[in-house]
């Protein structure tokens, strides 16, 4: 039993954006820049003295944090130190501290300095363990680099990683897949990440999808199975719809957003939930960095906005969390809805809870789309 | 003041679409200064958006010009639009008897087409004084003297002193004129002392008015006080004014007398109560007999009219309404669909009049539509002798009781230069057409006739001619009559479920070809579901023709973006949305393309 499920953590997520990347992968629609504006040192100091104000005026503390980006690696060891080192303090941060990484941007000792800061999880951009299916994917890094920085983050004590996958990228088979599938169980990572890629509009994806080779609906659907039965044959758990882990290696910050519990987002383009309300910095740089108030977003964490969210875990959702936090049942009509889609072999629905099967998982944009 | 009738011409522009009626009509305008420079617009006589934009005009409007010509005296030149389409046939037939006489356009570079001949002829059946004129000499491709030849061999028009104009440049636009006031005979048959007998050509709904009725006065006069009748119908009006249409305005007047061509406004609240065709007299000084020719518009082509959002059927009821204030050939009916629930059955001309109601209602009243599957009038004889009229699929009577069917047919006119004929032949023989005589107009262009179902016409048949003649034939049809035919009635079937709204009627020849393409057409169309969809294609209850919708494998947003829920909630709710815009067959969701893509197979 996951023991961080249910429950509404008192201490919240913290993310950090780090917008900058060398140069754009053609499907990625996030934020992200070159570094040409403003400096990897001062944005460094925008963030801090972000962080600086938000614990000023929030008091909380934080249980995870997360470096995202763009390309956190890209701004240097020291500089994601100083980060890490100062959330320490500033929200006592105290649970996992994760690190997004590009195995084609990292420094000699990149590691060394950051574990000593106390970051303890790697995410690598990995996408494909087949260099050919990387590289059409903007990614330069040639598979041994993976591994060489996998070996160097231990090496520096940290054996928490957890690997980015791509499905349905172009050239990509179920056979090729299968390469990267035996990679990753190779190294041993507990922890792997698979997106489907989405055509993002104005990407150069977007716009060249008919000439991209890509794999079909029904080929992507596949390959999601295979990834899924082969990992779980090798003991990693199915836990959220694009996230595998062998037990305990579950990724604490992001569950923080499918349990519609708090967060602070700081940086261009970050989102955040705080107090009931959400509210996020827009795309663009200067807005953060001139220390201006982030956009409200309307108020988060209604029923419909868990069920959505809380859908998207193995674990689905708990009739006695839902009415532990809500006061009340869940409608009638939904579990009708429910029992109708489990027998279409879409839906689990027990005594004690109600999720998603891994086909529903497949389909969970039209599922959710119905039940909400 | 009354211009003597000596001094009037009456007359009207046609031409082949696109040989540039309507910018001849602005030329005219400009130069006899009917028009301000600053009010001149890009052809100010369609001043529906739609015409502008289709380049076609669509209901006739009527202007009097003023000028002097090279002999010292003043003319009053009353110019009558017409209409520019086969399925506005009556209309142009109606602005014709009006006049008496017909400026014809040839463009110079495209010579004579069909239209340019059918518009001809149906000017000299009105015994009208042609006067030909070749327009856009400015092209780089005119030809002006070929042109002006063919016009000869052709139409049997002397052409070598035609006037040879730029009604875009405005070259040589005065030429017209003058050819109009020497050509045109003047109204001096008209009888001021008989009853008023005038011809309506055109009637107009306006919001302050009601309908402004444009006539024709033959004989008589009239003024405003006095009792108008519709000699059709019976229906009488105290006329409020009188008066003649300007380019901008409308300008008041006394009275309209013989030879005049003006209009009455008279408080009449639909066009409908103003027939075209219909002949005006007054209740204090009848005339006996009507005009020759009044005959009332049938719809030929009808199709259910669905609000996308049954919230919007009032909404549609009041457009309609509106539309068919100011256009007395549309017809409606409320019906009732099980698959789009409440909508209107509708009676059009033909296709182009229905594309442009159907626009309208979308552009003008900013409504969401579905429409289905246009169908022309069948005559079904059951057994017991009762016979049916049939529009709708869904009134199809059970086989059982059906002796035999009638359908429409056309006479067709395709005319084309003569490497098409092959490819003519073969569309129309696919068309279940009968080949009834081919002519050689020049020795390098032919003039088919077919004998062509109407129901093989209405949906594409246009669209594929021109594809299938890079352009270059042009169609012209007129009913003959109903022959018998062997149809069956088609019935989609989408996970077992019959989809009313998809039935149509066809011949039983092309049963097979069409039930394939449909069930095609549909599989490609309809998105994938949670469940595997069959799509069948029968009659009576045999399945003709099968497909199968796959189940959906996949439809999962996997990133987070940065936290950000409010996108993703945002996602779902647009999913949520277009679900909701969907239509519902039981369990399947069908999307308004794919009824536009059944309806249009060939493309």
């Amino acid at each position: 039993m996951l023991s961080f499920f249910g429950d509404i953590m008192k201490n919240i997520g913290l993310y950090i954006h780090i917008p900058f990347c060398k140069s754009k992968c053609p499907y990625c629609d996030f934020y992200s820049m070159r570094s040409d504006s403003v400096g990897y040192d001062d944005y460094t100091a925008c963030v801090i003295e972000s962080m600086e104000s938000w614990s000023d005026q929030l008091g909380r503390k934080a249980e995870t944090l997360y470096l995202g980006g763009g390309t956190p690696s890209l701004v240097g060891g020291k500089n994601i130190a100083f980060i890490v080192r100062r959330a320490k303090e500033l929200f006592d941060v105290d649970g996992e501290i994760t690190v997004e990484c590009n195995p084609s941007a990292i420094e000699e000792d990149f590691f060394e300095m950051v574990a000593k800061a106390g970051v303890n999880r790697i995410s690598l951009g990995m996408q494909s363990a087949v260099d050919s299916e990387r590289r059409k994917l903007g990614r330069t890094a040639d598979r041994d680099k993976v591994l060489k920085c996998i070996n160097e983050a231990r090496n520096a004590g940290i054996e928490n990683i957890t690997l980015d996958v791509m499905l349905g990228v172009p050239d990509q088979t179920t056979e090729s897949l299968k390469e990267t599938i035996d990679f990753c169980i190779e190294t041993g990572v507990p922890h792997i990440s698979a997106y489907m890629l989405k055509l993002e509009e104005g990407t150069y994806y977007y716009n060249y999808a008919d000439k991209l080779n890509l794999p079909d609906e029904d080929e992507t659907a596949d390959m999601y199975n295979v990834l899924a039965d082969e990992l779980e044959k090798h003991g990693f758990v199915h836990y959220e719809i694009s996230n595998f882990a062998k037990p305990g290696f579950e990724g604490k910050h992001n569950l923080k957003y499918w349990n519609a519990e708090e967060y602070l987002g700081i940086g261009p383009s970050a989102h955040s939930f705080i107090d009931g309300k959400r509210f996020y910095y827009p795309r663009d740089i200067e807005h953060f960095s001139f220390g201006k108030a982030p956009i409200d977003d309307g108020i988060g964490g209604d029923e419909e906005e868990y069920i959505m969210l809380r859908l998207r875990l193995n674990e689905g959702i708990v009739f006695e969390d839902y009415s532990k936090r809500y006061g009340k049942e869940l409608p009638t009509e939904f579990l009708e809805k429910a029992i109708f889609f489990e027998k279409q072999g879409l839906m689990r629905v027990t005594d004690k809870q109600i999720s998603l099967t891994r086909e529903g998982f497949l389909l969970s944009n039209t599922i959710i789309s119905e039940l909400i | 003041m009354a211009t003597k009738k000596e001094n009037i011409r009456n007359f009207s522009i046609i031409a082949h679409i696109d040989h540039g009626k309507s910018t001849l009509a602005d030329r005219l305008l400009e130069k006899t200064e009917s028009v301000a420079v600053r009010d001149m617009t890009e052809q100010l006589l369609d001043d529906m958006d739609l015409e502008k934009e289709r380049g076609i005009t669509i209901k006739a409007h009527a202007v009097k010009l003023n000028y002097k010509a090279k002999d010292g005296e003043e003319y009053e030149l009353n110019l009558i639009d017409t209409p520019g389409h086969v399925d506005f046939n009556y209309e142009v037939s109606r602005s014709l008897a009006a006049c008496e006489g017909a400026v014809l356009i040839v463009d110079a570079s495209q010579g004579v087409e069909a239209q340019t001949l059918a518009n001809t002829y149906l000017a000299l059946d009105h015994d009208l004084e042609i006067v030909p004129v070749i327009n856009k000499i400015d092209l780089p491709a005119a030809d002006p003297e070929r042109v002006a030849a063919e016009v000869e061999d052709v139409i049997g028009l002397e052409c070598m002193n035609a006037p040879r104009v730029s009604a875009k440049t405005g070259e040589n636009i005065e030429s017209v004129l003058e050819k109009i006031v020497s050509d045109i005979p003047a109204p001096i048959d008209s009888d001021d002392s008989k009853p008023l007998r005038a011809l309506v050509f055109d009637s107009v709904y306006d919001n302050y008015k009601g309908v402004i009725v444009y006539v024709r006065v033959v004989d008589g006069k009239i003024k405003a006080g006095d009792t108008m009748r519709m000699m059709a119908t019976g229906a009488e009006f105290t006329v409020v004014d009188v008066g003649y249409m300007r380019a901008t305005s409308m300008e008041s007047a006394k009275e309209l007398t013989s030879g005049e061509v003006g209009y009455i406004t008279a408080s009449i609240k639909t066009v409908g109560d103003a027939r075209v065709g219909d002949t005006v007299t007054t209740a204090e000084y009848p005339a006996s007999e009507p005009l020759p020719g009044y005959r009332k518009v049938n719809p030929m082509v009808f199709c259910g009219v669905y609000p996308a959002d049954g919230a919007d059927y009032e909404n549609l009821r009041e457009a309609l309404e509106k539309l068919q204030l100011n256009d007395a050939a549309l017809s409606f009916e409320p019906e009732t669909s099980g698959a789009l629930g409440f909508g209107f059955r509708c009676g059009f001309l033909g296709l182009l009049h229905l594309e442009i109601i159907q626009e309208r209602l979308e552009r003008e009243y900013d409504l969401d539509l579905v429409t289905t599957i246009p169908s022309v009038v069948y005559k079904i004889h059951l057994s017991d002798g009762t016979v049916l009229e049939i529009d709708n699929p869904t009134n199809y009577p059970d086989p059982a009781y059906i002796a035999y069917s009638e359908e429409p047919i056309t006479k067709a006119n395709i005319y084309a230069p003569n490497e098409y004929v092959g490819a003519i032949m073969d569309l129309c023989q696919e068309r279940r057409g009968v080949f009834k005589d081919m002519t050689y107009v020049t020795p390098d262009r032919v003039d088919i006739a077919y004998e062509l179902p109407l129901n093989e016409i209405i949906y594409d048949f246009f669209d594929v001619l021109k594809s299938r003649t890079k352009g270059y034939a042009s169609f012209d049809y007129e009913i003959k009559g109903y022959e018998r035919s062997d149809l069956v009635k088609l019935d989609v079937l989408l996970n077992g479920d019959g989809v009313d709204a998809l039935s149509f009627i066809i011949h039983s020849d092309k049963a097979y070809g069409r039930a394939r393409k449909i069930a095609e057409k549909l599989k490609e169309h309809i998105p994938r579901q949670m469940f595997e969809i069959p799509v069948q294609i029968a009659i009576g209850g045999k399945v003709i023709a099968r497909e199968t919708i796959k189940a959906m494998r996949k439809d999962v947003l996997a990133k987070c973006y940065g936290g950000d829920i409010t996108r993703k909630k945002k996602l779902l709710e647009k999913q949520k949305e277009g679900k909701k815009r969907m239509r519902h067959f039981g369990t399947v969701e069908v999307p308004q393309e794919a009824f536009m893509a059944v309806l249009k197979l060939d493309e």
